[in-house]
């Protein structure tokens, strides 16, 4: 296809980047991937950069009086000046984690442990009273850390709900956004639903009343343009597998005033100033919050996954993701007996697209994908509470990304034809 | 297909033809059993007695939400173990948890697990292994309760509730 900034958007090109879309599966069947929304797969560009590192310049960065660890701290660097640009950031704002997990899980204990530091982290101080707000549409990471940090500190948990066709329930929004609210965490992506809230209009209301805005984008940076500065929030985690990235490494971004007020959450060597027996000091962000020794490799790794992304253009990843999202809903949708969870249009919509099969548990319609070589994902997607409220127990849920095509759509619905027909009652 | 070998006809018919289902009393001990990864659940009571001065499992009955084999799997169990003495019940799940382990190489000793053979080939899918276990391991966690007098017995007559 052509896209909308004028360049060939070729699948089939894409494809040959990535070695393992050419093994075969079950019956030695091509594989249809379409669980990209749990983990990408990494183009040959971030094989090689990860493993140019451990073959050239393999050695603990931040540290070492050698020409090794002069290198790797010079393109660990240079990872995070790459990463902050893909969304449109500072390099001293960016703080590497482990996992996007470890990037929400970063913020809560910032703010529990800032009951016990000093003045400078006045403003992250929550206890009874205070409140934290989240939505019911959160994958648990997203969710967790605000129920324990509210157990640690005796905050209040409170909520957005959720529309029947799986949008943010606004309608209380002025009540819930108070001048108790302290924190609102919320997604800019739904990993269940594809539902895309108005993450900007919600981060308007809270700093209106003084509160911090954590936007989750495990699912939103891989897969469209994201400015934080556009976006609005005071925080945004990302994780870089599911952006053609390597596990291991996911990304924290703060405004960097805040990060500068904020205590660390994990010590240890690479984040102190002096050390002495009787306590510590602190170096500034982001090294504050990246104890130990770095993760340069992935780092390095996940740079490339950046300048892959850009090579494509994200408006162009966005929009041949919407095509794909708008044929399943179609060929999902045409199918008697399978109800599509959350919104039917793309619109403020993302390509996660769960369903339900009448009569056949996810579980079963999985394996009958995977037996023809469709691998989706088929539980509660770590979002139980949305399920729930959506009234079911799991779902079938089928994401999509750069590598996929238009007849892994229809072989997906074909599948799903092909499960109601062996589970068909007798 | 291969995966024929997994949803063999007899799994099939346990699915849509569940045996035992729907909580009934009386019962020495009900427990609920959830497999966090999809959230399939399954609530479950045992009805102890007496066998000769030996404790023998007099009843079975659950209620469960569920994939074709989590719940093909609780309905062959409470026919493979009601009416037997909780010894004989408890070497038929550890026969079964062994079937289950053993990725596809195991020999099944038909003898012991009667309808349970069938679930040989889940074994090759070890994704799905906990969705066959889901109701063994209620019914043993249920049936350990009852032995040491902690599985809130219920005299009622109860109706499925």
């Amino acid at each position: 296809m052509t896209t909308a900034t004028g360049h060939a958007f070729d699948v089939a090109e894409i494809r040959a980047d990535f070695p393992i879309l050419g093994r075969a599966v079950r019956g030695g069947r091509p594989l249809v991937y379409l669980d990209s929304g749990a983990t990408s797969h990494k183009p040959r560009a971030v094989l090689d950069a990860e493993r140019d590192f451990y073959t050239i310049h393999n050695s603990a960065a931040h540290r070492g009086a050698h020409l090794l660890g002069e290198e790797a701290t010079d393109v660990y660097e240079a990872a995070r000046v790459r990463v902050a640009a893909f969304i449109g950031a500072e390099p001293g704002e960016i703080v590497f984690t482990k996992s996007a997990t470890e990037a929400l899980n970063l913020i809560a204990y910032s703010f529990s442990n800032a009951a016990t530091s000093g003045p400078e982290a006045e403003r992250f101080r929550v206890g009874p009273g205070d409140e934290v707000l989240v939505t019911e549409m959160e994958h648990h990471a997203n969710l967790v850390p605000w129920q324990q940090l509210c157990q640690r500190t005796g905050a209040t948990l409170r909520w957005f709900g959720v529309t029947p066709d799986g949008r943010l329930d606004l309608s209380h929004a002025d009540e819930l956004i108070g001048d108790r609210t302290k924190i609102v965490a919320i997604t800019h992506q739904s990993n269940v639903t594809g539902t895309v809230p108005p993450v900007g209009q919600i981060a308007a209301l809270a700093h209106a009343r003084g509160a911090v805005v954590v936007a989750d984008g495990a699912q939103s940076v891989p897969h469209r343009p994201v400015d934080v500065a556009e976006l609005g929030p005071d925080f945004l985690a990302f994780s870089a597998h599911k952006m053609l990235g390597p596990s291991g490494i996911g990304v924290l971004w703060g405004r960097r005033d805040l990060l500068e007020a904020m205590p660390p959450f994990i010590t240890g060597g690479s984040m102190i100033e002096v050390v002495r027996m009787e306590g510590s000091t602190f170096l500034p962000p982001p090294q504050r919050f990246e104890a130990g020794v770095p993760a340069a490799a992935q780092a390095v790794g996940l740079a490339a996954a950046c300048d892959y992304l850009d090579a494509l253009g994200m408006p162009n990843v966005a929009a041949h993701e919407e095509a794909l999202t708008a044929h399943a809903l179609d060929a999902l949708g045409a199918i008697r007996g399978v109800r599509v969870l959350g919104p039917l249009t793309t619109d403020h919509r993302g390509g996660a697209v769960s369903f339900t099969v009448d009569g056949v548990h996810p579980h079963d319609v999985g394996q009958l994908l995977d037996e023809l070589g469709i691998a989706v994902r088929a539980d509660h997607h770590c979002a139980w509470p949305l399920h729930r409220a959506l009234g079911v127990q799991a779902s079938t849920r089928a994401t999509f990304y750069v590598y996929n095509t238009h007849d892994e759509v229809d072989a997906l619905a074909d599948g799903v034809r092909q499960t109601q027909r062996f589970f068909a009652p007798v | 297909m291969q995966v024929e070998s997994m949803y063999r006809e007899i799994i099939l018919d346990h699915y849509r033809h569940p045996h035992n289902k729907g909580l009934r009393g009386p019962y020495d001990a009900q427990v609920q059993h959830v497999n966090p990864l999809c959230g399939d659940e399954v609530t479950l009571r045992v009805a102890l007695k007496d066998a000769g001065g030996e404790p023998a499992v007099a009843d079975v009955s659950y209620d469960a939400l569920g994939c074709s084999i989590s719940q093909a799997s609780a309905s062959v169990m409470t026919e493979a173990v009601i009416g037997k003495t909780v010894r004989e019940a408890m070497d038929i799940s550890a026969a079964f948890l062994e079937l289950m382990q053993s990725r596809g190489e195991a020999e099944p000793d038909e003898g012991r697990l009667g309808d349970a053979v069938a679930f040989e080939g889940v074994s090759k899918y070890p994704a799905r292994i906990k969705c066959a276990l889901l109701g063994w391991m209620a019914w043993k966690d249920a049936t350990a309760r009852a032995l040491d007098g902690t599985g809130q017995a219920h005299d009622g007559d109860i109706i499925a509730d």
